[in-house]
């Protein structure tokens, strides 16, 4: 169990999506497709023959493939119902991040490889985003980071405990903003749309089809998993369960459920009550965001918490 | 053998280089590059003692009652020694296959040679008398070979080194001279031992000076600007030198003075590094972005990467500042690993930015493109370059960002608020810069190397020489090597960090267990197993679930209009457009928009649209202080009339003044 907590993340992360897509639809009063639809467009890209640009180079085929085993390794270091996780040690809050760097680096290279102007719209634009997003999200992770004495996330769930500080308030709200970013939801990008001046992520794998689709879309949904783990693990650890877990693996698992289902919620909301801001909007949201990062380290130091 | 005279083989070697390479033979002179890889290989087995110790100390040659010859090494010097070997056995392989067909190669054998050896002798020297001597031989021969391109442009790129570093130069003799005066002493051994009784007014003092002067060469902010001017010039051979090897021994004498010879300091020593080093990681790496010079973009990056080792090297004297000598010993193995990998792949990045140019004819991007189809290799291996020069795991450079990340973060356990506060922000910083780096190298790779090629000059492009690929491949294999076994590195650099701050960096054997008060852990062996296994087991289902499908090959996404040019594609400056705009403040853009009719205002004839940033520093900083040279020497000139009467009346005047004050 304890090794095998990184598959919940990997086989479950196309439900959260159907759950955000199905709860969205709900919200705009909308029936919408069912919950499993994710797994059935996998499979069915799975099964699918391709059609591949004659531009592209070796790149092109390869980036499905690593951002699909980066997007895994990420999925073992996050602890997911039981601490420590089991490949925890391999890597800490820095690696994880760094190992979305890399398969953001191949899926822009990607992006590229076509040589079509949608492709290098897409990557110019999720690279600027993530000139935005990485510093304010590494500075709210520090926050919670510094006040353990480590970056390792087991160990900052582990201490982080129950008391719920103002430095974790706003270090948590920047972090919230760091996930709609990085997960490519509105209002920073749209995910249920091909429009081509206003996509992000669509537009870099806007030449992929098959399995390598299924590939990038897949790691993509678990990429959104990892990061609302990430942030359960760090700012409401409440109910993980120490290794060896026993029984109570069961209940920490329905409360992992209950945490997931809270964030989809809130995905859900955010995408349904805001509108896709401009591009060049984006900076001061971002912008502010950091600005909170900085403030729940200030308010960190000052309150000696 | 001795240390002595391992040494001496490998000078003799290097020696043999520059006169092997004067033969009219060309192909002698092509293999005479095997004699400094002969050499480099020789310094290499040197430094295994020098690390190990104990300290090697040559005999000293008098040159007159004052200054003396002498070389010594220890294990600072050892480190260093095994950086510019690594960097020289590559650029010696890479030599071969590069001068081929190059017209005057002798002149560039010899100077390469010279440059080479200079920079072991800045690394190995006894004395300050030896350490200026070396350090001015190193300018020169870097002058001479940033002008081996007869033009107007290498002749100002050269004009504008030899000032900026001799500018450097200066401040480091008076920062030398200064310790001489203090501490009665010439030889770095015993103002080592004297430093300790200094006042601390100046120290400081040596402090400051010790930035300027370093900096100089090793282009901190705002001292950088030579470097986007040099590196590019120089033959592509010697680029890798001057980038990945000659701003170390600026980073080694920064070493050797602040931390070495002056030991402890008080706190601010330690931000202002952490602020001199943030500064120049975020504004080197923003200004390179905005470069579609191939290697101006490179020389740029190196300038940032200076920055990041400067984090490291900052929270090292923060911790010695409060005496917690363990943390800082681990915030110094930080920075030596970040200055040995950046020596790595930036010499390869130079070195594929080199065969590129060799293959194209031209360092400008956009007119590249689609290069990966026609050098598969040089394009593979630039790829290795750019992955670990972004800090991706599992390479080199994520291993050593990470180190310098901890390292900050540990920051955060020091007594004072500003600490406190500087320690993280400088991890922010490392993450605002490893983000645009990821996009500079992005842009860089993508329209370089992929998509379709932009102008004739891509097409016609072929591999480069088995030499050059070879010359490659050994950094891009260290690259890896070092990335996924951080445990070799590590165990090379820890005796050097003993040596200097008097603790060692402990380090568990699977992966990387710090102990200092941090439990967290980092193995990229066990990162890339994951992955591997990962794909393996995707693979398979794949395979299993999916079967053999078809695979048709068909045009890009035109949206139905049939007919994609390759002028079509994003291009370089597109692609950083969006940071042009949030970036403005920084960069000032500007646009000149000419818009020509055949009848205004109706019908255009043509546009034309010509976009740029404003150089801050040269704009706001070197223009005006060259103005005011400028005014000041004119005034000065009218004193030189050229006439010998008034001439021989200064001299009057002066005997007179002498005369009257001088008793």
């Amino acid at each position: 169990m304890e090794y095998l907590q990184f598959l919940i993340i990997v086989l479950f992360s196309p439900l959260l999506n159907g759950v955000i897509k199905k709860l969205k639809a709900n919200m705009q009063g909308r029936v919408g497709p069912g919950v499993l639809q994710p797994y059935y467009d996998l499979l069915r890209l799975f099964k699918k023959d391709m059609v591949v640009s004659n531009t592209t180079s070796w790149i092109f085929k390869a980036a499905p493939y690593v951002v699909f085993t980066a997007t895994t390794a990420t999925a073992m270091i996050v602890p997911v119902v039981s601490v420590p996780s089991a490949y925890g040690p391999m890597g800490d809050v820095i690696a994880l991040i760094y190992l979305f760097a890399l398969a953001r680096f191949f899926m822009a290279l990607a992006g590229l490889d076509a040589g079509s102007a949608f492709g290098g719209e897409g990557s110019s634009r999720e690279m600027t985003v993530a000139i935005l997003v990485e510093p304010m999200m590494m500075l709210a992770l520090f926050t919670a980071a510094i006040t353990v004495g480590s970056t390792d996330i087991a160990h900052i769930a582990a201490a982080s405990g129950r008391t719920f500080s103002p430095s974790h308030v706003l270090a948590l709200s920047a972090f919230i903003v760091a996930i709609v970013a990085e997960t490519g939801r509105v209002p920073v990008d749209n995910p249920d749309t091909h429009l081509e001046l206003t996509m992000i992520h669509e537009g870099m794998v806007l030449e992929y089809s098959g399995r390598y689709l299924a590939l990038m879309e897949w790691a993509h949904a678990m990429k959104q998993m990892v990061l609302f783990t990430v942030a359960v693990d760090i700012f409401f650890p409440i109910g993980l369960v120490r290794f060896p877990g026993g029984t109570a693996v069961l209940a920490s698992s329905v409360l992992y459920a209950v945490k997931m289902l809270g964030l989809a919620v809130l995905m859900a909301t955010v995408e349904s009550t805001r509108a896709k801001m401009r591009f060049f909007q984006l900076p001061s949201l971002l912008g502010g965001a950091f600005v909170l990062a900085f403030l729940a380290l200030v308010t960190n130091i000052m309150m000696g918490k | 053998m001795d240390v002595g005279s391992i040494l001496s083989i490998g000078i003799l070697c290097f020696l043999s280089g520059a006169l092997a390479s004067q033969l009219p033979l060309s192909k002698v002179r092509n293999f005479s590059y095997l004699f400094p890889l002969a050499g480099a290989l020789a310094f290499l087995v040197a430094s295994g003692p020098l690390i190990l110790g104990p300290a090697y100390a040559g005999k000293a040659i008098p040159v007159s009652s004052t200054f003396s010859f002498a070389f010594s090494g220890d294990a600072l010097s050892g480190f260093f020694v095994v950086l510019i070997s690594l960097v020289v056995v590559a650029v010696s392989l890479y030599s071969i296959g590069y001068t081929r067909g190059l017209k005057n190669p002798g002149y560039l054998g010899l100077f390469f040679n010279v440059l080479v050896l200079s920079m072991y002798g800045v690394v190995l020297s006894a004395n300050i008398f030896t350490f200026l001597v070396s350090w001015e031989t190193m300018a020169l021969a870097s002058y001479f070979l940033v002008v081996f391109d007869r033009n107007e442009e290498t002749a100002r790129a050269g004009l504008f080194t030899v000032v900026i570093t001799h500018l450097g130069t200066a401040f480091i003799m008076a920062l030398f001279l200064v310790l001489a005066r203090y501490t009665g002493s010439m030889d770095f051994v015993s103002m080592r031992a004297a430093a300790g009784a200094l006042s601390p007014g100046v120290k400081s003092l040596v402090f400051i000076l010790a930035i300027i002067g370093f900096g100089t060469k090793a282009g901190i902010i705002p001292l950088h600007t030579w470097i986007p001017r040099a590196y590019p010039v120089a033959p592509s051979n010697i680029t890798p030198l001057m980038s990945g090897v000659m701003i170390k021994t600026a980073v080694y004498g920064f070493l050797r003075v602040a931390l070495d010879v002056l030991g402890p300091g008080p706190e601010w020593w330690g931000i202002a590094i952490i602020a001199v080093g943030a500064v120049s990681a975020v504004l080197g790496i923003l200004y390179a972005i905005m470069e579609n010079d191939l290697k101006v973009f490179l020389a740029y990056s190196s300038v940032e990467n200076v920055g990041i080792m400067l984090l490291g090297i900052g929270a090292s004297l923060l911790f010695q500042s409060s005496g917690r000598t363990t943390l800082s010993a681990f915030a110094l193995a930080a920075a030596l690993y970040h200055a040995l990998n950046h020596a790595l792949f930036k010499g390869l990045l130079f070195m594929g930015a080199g065969s590129v140019v060799s293959a194209t004819r031209t360092r400008n991007m956009e007119k590249l493109g689609g290069l990966l189809k026609v050098m598969p290799w040089t394009g593979f291996l630039f790829l290795v370059g750019s992955l670990a020069i972004t800090a991706l795991p599992p390479l080199n450079g994520f291993v050593s960002e990470w180190l310098t990340y901890q390292s900050l973060l540990l920051g955060f356990t020091s007594p004072s608020v500003a600490a406190k506060i500087a320690a993280p922000l400088g991890g922010a910083v490392l993450a605002l810069t490893g983000a645009i780096v990821a996009a500079g190298f992005v842009k860089t790779f993508g329209t370089t190397f992929l998509g379709r090629a932009r102008s004739e000059h891509a097409t016609a492009a072929q591999e480069s020489s088995p030499w050059m690929v070879l010359g490659m491949a050994f950094p891009a294999v260290l690259c890896v090597v070092l990335g996924i076994f951080p445990e070799i590195p590590l165990s090379l650099i820890s005796p050097v960090v003993y040596s200097i701050t008097g603790a060692d960096v402990e380090f568990h054997r699977q992966g990387l267990l710090l102990t200092p008060g941090a439990a967290v852990s980092l193995s990229t062996l066990a990162i890339s197993a994951a992955m591997a296994m990962s794909f393996v087991a995707v693979f398979l289902f794949i395979r299993l679930y999916g079967g053999r499908r078809k695979t048709v090959s068909a045009d890009s996404w035109d949206c139905g209009l049939p007919g994609l040019t390759p002028r079509m594609q994003y291009t370089a400056t597109a692609f950083t457009k969006p940071l042009r705009i949030i970036y403005k403040r920084i960069y000032l853009p500007s646009r000149d928009i000419k818009v020509r009719y055949s009848q205004k205002p109706f019908f255009v004839k043509a546009i034309q649209y010509g976009g740029d940033i404003t150089p801050f520093f040269d704009r706001f900083l070197y223009e005006p202080a060259t103005r005011a040279i400028r005014l000041i020497t004119g005034r000065v000139k009218t004193l030189q009339s050229g006439n010998l009467q008034l001439y021989l009346g200064y001299i009057l005047i002066t005997l007179i003044a002498l005369l009257i004050f001088g008793t």
